[in-house]
Formats: structure tokens, sequence, C-alpha cells
């Protein structure tokens, strides 16, 4: 995984609450093993009925174009568990988001790949989105995750919390098989111990054959 | 201490802590499907990883098929290279693959209960946020993304934060024609669709008692739709009947000995939850979404919320979903013409399902102008059902009748609305395009499809006019 230090971008503003995984990537008509996950994000608020480009769509406009931070509301990500979710904003250079809150399985899955989910508080995340709105993509913002601050234009630098051990995963850029894989003796000591006192957990058999 | 039943389960499958303080939670039993399964397959390739337990290893191909009749590969054509790239990795790695052709092939989440592949007290993970479906039996299921159905295959567990325990006590006895989906829809209206976000939920009270195994499954099938990762129904003697003798269930004396294990899985008397919510069944209506999340709920004698009623933080999303509906606050839902009827998905597609809305079309006949579809969840519900003769009451009535699948849920395998249609659909998620580039969806229960199928407008089934013939 590549790890997450610091990132600076454009912080584009979708301030919408409940913005979900077939918004943020949507299943195509045309589509194979090899998705493109540029094209995929956002996919169908970016273009209008006719193909032709949607100009309203904040990562349309021509100062978001290459937005790498995007500030959203409550619950981001809900929905379907597909991570083409988080593959297309990392396609695009998103590598942060800022949110009130996430839903649990995107959340994870921006671990897993080294997309920083920054959640604020209600009100700081509204005065955030206003600098964000304020700014209009003049000049960028700052995440760092070593410091736990965002810095950028349009008023001190904010302080936000990630829990420890995610903060951790992220910096150092972790394998997270391999973490968990020093733990095997313990997993296959629970397979021996399981298959004594509840059998029938570590044995699936077809009864007809 | 007294426990809930969730501490019982989690407990008992926590392998140990990793050090970033995650608990490792051994899943039983994993269930993969063609539309994720790839990148995991390509990813321990890469990492030269083999798949720690193939036996305990599942997958089927549910989201890419095609459900027209004699369907192969290629009838999806968008689909044909995930079924192989799934058959190629399941080959590889030993894995029992219920493909497209396979009698019991079906959607994960209803073929891994109605086999007895899952069971009461087991963990369950599905790259797929439906997951918990199985809940119903008295599973724990984590519904996961691709990054962790690769750690799955490594190493058999899951890195977990424990979640919080919710209880939902549900109490009261349904009304005609009221079943889980309504159930369901009032909890996400009330709780909103992230109120279970960060819970495993339980479900229990005298509702749940009295509910058929089934119904359980689409109440569970549900609960991510408030946003909780797993929700279940401890298991009682509705499920153990139901469970008993399916193929992969322990059988004889190994069926007893669990058997008396699973007699345990309750949630202790004073046993401490985060969380108590309750619901009155007793006098709850139909209920059928009106916007575009499965928040958005009004019982079906309601009417399109005016903007003043909704809470000033929901104000924008309504509008906006108002918009996409093509609706006006104010008017009520009964009457509204719809152009498409879909029964199906991993939400509404067991035998029960399919016999409700055939009682529904029975000697009835689809209105003009509207295409109707019923997609059984498994090619075993369809076996069923046409043994049953139901087929033919759809067939009969105008509906299409197709192979298994995912279908129109989210429409993976090409089976889509016309841009602007209203649809009337069983399955979990009204969102935006879903079903289809600016498809109207609306969710109800399978009657209430049924009855919409008939009268071409969305209808109450409880005022369906009499059978002319």
């Amino acid at each position: 995984m590549q790890p997450f230090t610091r990132h600076t971008g454009i912080a584009a503003p979708l301030l919408q609450d409940d913005v979900n995984t077939d918004q943020i990537a949507p299943i195509l008509d045309a589509r194979g093993l090899k998705e493109d996950y540029q094209a995929m994000l956002f996919h169908r608020a970016r273009r209008r009925e006719n193909g032709s480009e949607n100009p309203d769509f904040v990562l349309n406009k021509p100062q978001f174009r290459a937005a790498g931070i995007l500030v959203t509301g409550h619950n981001f990500g809900a929905g379907s568990s597909r991570e083409s979710a988080v593959w297309s904003m990392l396609a695009n250079n998103i590598r942060v988001i800022v949110a009130k809150s996430f839903a649990d399985i995107y959340r994870e899955n921006c671990l897993q790949n080294g997309l920083l989910p920054v959640v604020l508080g209600p009100q700081e995340a509204d005065a955030f989105a206003a600098r964000v709105v304020a700014v209009d993509g003049a000049a960028p913002f700052t995440v760092d995750l070593l410091t736990q601050r965002i810095s950028g234009p349009g008023g001190a630098d904010i302080v936000f919390e990630i829990a420890g051990p995610d903060r951790t995963r992220l910096l150092e850029g972790l394998d997270d098989i391999g973490l968990t894989l020093k733990h095997k003796d313990e997993i296959v000591s629970w397979e021996h111990r399981t298959a004594a006192v509840q059998p029938w957990l570590q044995a699936v058999q077809d009864s007809r054959q | 201490m007294p426990r809930t039943l969730f501490d019982k389960i989690w407990e008992f499958h926590c392998v140990g802590q990793r050090a970033d303080g995650r608990d490792l939670i051994y899943i039983d039993r994993h269930v993969l499907h063609e539309l994720h399964a790839h990148h995991a397959f390509a990813q321990l390739r890469k990492q030269h990883r083999d798949v720690h337990r193939a036996d305990l290893t599942f997958a089927v191909q549910d989201h890419t098929v095609a459900t027209k009749p004699g369907r192969d590969d290629d009838t999806n054509p968008s689909g044909s290279a995930f079924l192989k790239a799934m058959r190629d990795g399941c080959r590889q790695y030993g894995i029992r693959l219920f493909d497209i052709d396979d009698p019991e092939q079906g959607i994960s989440h209803v073929v891994a209960p109605e086999l007895g592949i899952v069971l009461p007290g087991a963990t369950h993970a599905v790259p797929d946020s439906h997951a918990s479906t199985v809940g119903g039996i008295g599973a724990l299921a984590f519904g996961c993304g691709t990054s962790e159905l690769a750690h799955i295959l490594a190493t058999q567990v899951m890195a977990l934060k424990r979640p919080k325990r919710m209880r939902v006590r549900l109490d009261g006895r349904l009304g005609a024609y009221v079943n889980a989906k309504d159930v369901a829809l009032r909890l996400i209206a009330d709780l909103g669709v992230a109120g279970a976000r960060g819970y495993a939920v339980e479900y229990t009270g005298s509702t749940i008692a009295a509910m058929p195994v089934e119904q359980r499954m689409t109440l569970c099938n549900l609960n991510i739709e408030m946003g909780g990762r797993s929700g279940f129904v401890a298991p009682d003697d509705a499920t153990f009947a139901w469970l008993e003798r399916r193929p992969f269930a322990p059988q004889g004396v190994m069926w007893d000995r669990a058997l008396g294990h699973w007699r345990t899985l309750a949630t202790d008397a004073d046993a401490a939850f985060d969380r108590e919510v309750t619901l009155d069944c007793a006098a709850l209506e139909p209920q059928i979404t009106w916007g575009t999340d499965p928040s958005q709920v009004v019982g079906i004698s309601g009417r399109v919320p005016e903007p003043a009623a909704v809470e000033p933080s929901r104000r924008a999303a309504a509008e906006s979903a108002f918009a996409y509906m093509g609706l006006v606050p104010g008017t009520p839902l009964v009457g509204l013409p719809v152009g498409r009827v879909f029964i199906g998905s991993c939400t509404n597609s067991r035998l029960p399902d399919l016999q409700v809305a055939a009682a529904v079309v029975r000697g009835r006949r689809v209105a003009r102008g509207v295409i109707a579809m019923v997609v059984p969840g498994s090619s075993t519900v369809k076996r069923e059902a046409e043994a049953a003769g139901l087929d033919h009451i759809f067939r009969d009535a105008g509906f299409f009748w197709g192979e298994s699948g995912c279908s129109m849920c989210a429409g993976g395998n090409g089976d889509r609305g016309q841009p602007g249609e209203r649809c009337v659909s069983t399955t979990n998620r009204n969102f935006e395009n879903r079903q289809g580039p600016k498809v109207r969806t609306h969710l109800a229960s399978p009657a209430t499809a049924a009855a919409t199928a008939i009268a071409g407008r969305i209808a109450d089934v409880r005022q369906l006019p009499a059978r002319t013939a």
C-alpha cells in the first residue's frame, strides 16, 4: 500500500450528505476486468444526458479539475461495498476526503488503499467547507498526517483526530495481510480448538456426495 | 457478566488481537461473487499467497449473469470476462463454484443459507454489503471490500474493530400483506440511513418470534441500508426446522450436537446494549419509498411529503429527490403510473416472496404498457417455484420469468429500466441511476410490487379490485 504522510492539493467542495458508492463509482454498461477508474469517478454526475460534460458538477469546474482533496458531508460512501469507489478517487489523485462522517465499509476501504479519511466535527466541518468555498480553488490546502493538521488559506490550521493504529497503518503503508499473518499460529491453534468443540464449523461437506 | 449474543459469537471467534488493536475474527464461511473476486485472485497471485481454507470458501456467479432463459456466458457480453475469471480463480485455488449452469447457482445471500452452507452462530463474509442477509438464521455476517476479501482468502480472518451493540425490539402482529420489507423500510425511515452505523444489530420481539425465517432474512438484508454492517436474529426452533437436512448442514449425530449448541445462542437476561430501539409493528401498513434513499419512506396511503414536513438537515436531499423522481410534494403515492415492476434480488426473491406475489397475480393480468419481471434468487428457488406452478401464474399474467441472479437490483447484468421510467422494485436501493440511468425506483414488498404490476399504477394491495374472471 502506498504510504500517506502529507498531501497538498486543491480542495473541492461536494457539500452533500449520504453520497453513495453508486454515485462515486457507477456500474457502467461497457466494462471489463480492467476498468478505467479515472473515468469512472462520478461518471454520471460529470455528464449530461446527451453525453457532453456537465459544467455544473464541481469536479468539472476549471478550478477543481485537478482537485486532490474532496470535502463533503455526513455518511460519505454509503451503500455498496465496491472498492472501486476508493480506487477511482486515487486514479484522480484525490488522496484525502474530509467529511462529517463515513460509512463503515467505505472508511475501511480507504484505510486499505492509503486514502486518508478525515472526520471533522459538524461545526468545524462547516467552517472548513466555508473556507474551501471561499478559496474556490485559488490556492491549495495541505493535509499532514504526521502533525494531524490541515493548513491553507483563509484561517488557522485545523487539528483532526484519527485513531492511532489507523494513522500508523497509513503512515507506514503497512501490508494488512502481512500484519495478520504474524498471528498465523494463533489462527491455526484456534482451528484445532474449534475442530474439537464445534466441529461443524471447521468442516463442511455436501452430504449428498 | 451477562453477554449479548453478539458478544458470545464475537468472543468465540476472536483468534487474537493485532498490534493495531483490531480483533482478528475467524470467518467460518466465506462466499465470493464474480464482480469482485477477480481483483482478489489477482492480488493473491501477485503476492504469491495461497488460499488458507479453500474448503470453507464458496463462490457464486450472480451479479453479471443474464436472466434470459437459455443464457450462457455471452448472453450478457459485459459479464463474460467476469464469469471466466471467476472460473479460472476457483479452479486454481480449489474453491467450490456454483457456476452459471449449476442447478444450485444463485445470489450468494440466497444460496448460502438455502444449502446450509452458513449456520447459526457462524461467522460469514461476502464482498457485498448485503452479506448480513444470513443474520436471519442467526449467523454473524460482515459485508466487505475487495482488499478485505483477499485478506480473508489468505488468512481466513478479518481484522475488525469491535462494533457497538444495538437491540431493535419489534412487537405486534403484522397486518394483512404487511411483512418484513415494510418493517425494515419503516425502521430505516425512523433511524435514518446511518442510524445503525458502527453497531451490530440484534432484532428481537414478538414480531420476530412469529416471523418466518425467509422474512427474517429480508429484515437482516436491509440492515446495511441504515448503515449497520451486521444484523441478526437469534436462532430458534423455526430456524432449526428450516435448516435441518439442508445438504451442506451437519447431518445425523453431528446435527444433534450442533443443535445442542445452537440452543444456547441467545442474549443473556440483563445483558446491556449500547442502544435500544423499539417499533410497534401492529399498526404498520405497507410501506414504499418516494425518494432516492431508502429512508425516504411513507405508508402506502401516504403522500410525497411537503418540504416543511422534512427535517431541515434532510430538506436539500428531499428537494433533489423530488426533482429526480419527478414528484410534486403532496402527491399520493397510490395512483402514480409505473412503467416497470421488478420482483427479485437478495432482499425479496425467496420462495415465500414469490408465493405472496403469485397469490396477488393469480387470475389477473399485468396492466398494458408495464414491463413486469420476476427473477428468482436461486436456481433452486426457481425449480421449487416451477414445481408449484408459480411460473405459469406469472407468465400467464404477462410477467417475464427469468433465470436466477442479481438482475435489476444493480443492473450489473444489463437488466435495466429506461430513462425516466418509474419502477416499483422489491430490491434494496432506490439510489439515482442504480437501476439504469434516470430510472425512478420505488422500493416496496413483493405484494405491493405485484399489485402495482396489475394496476399499472402504484397500488395498495389491500384494495386491489376483485378478479373479473
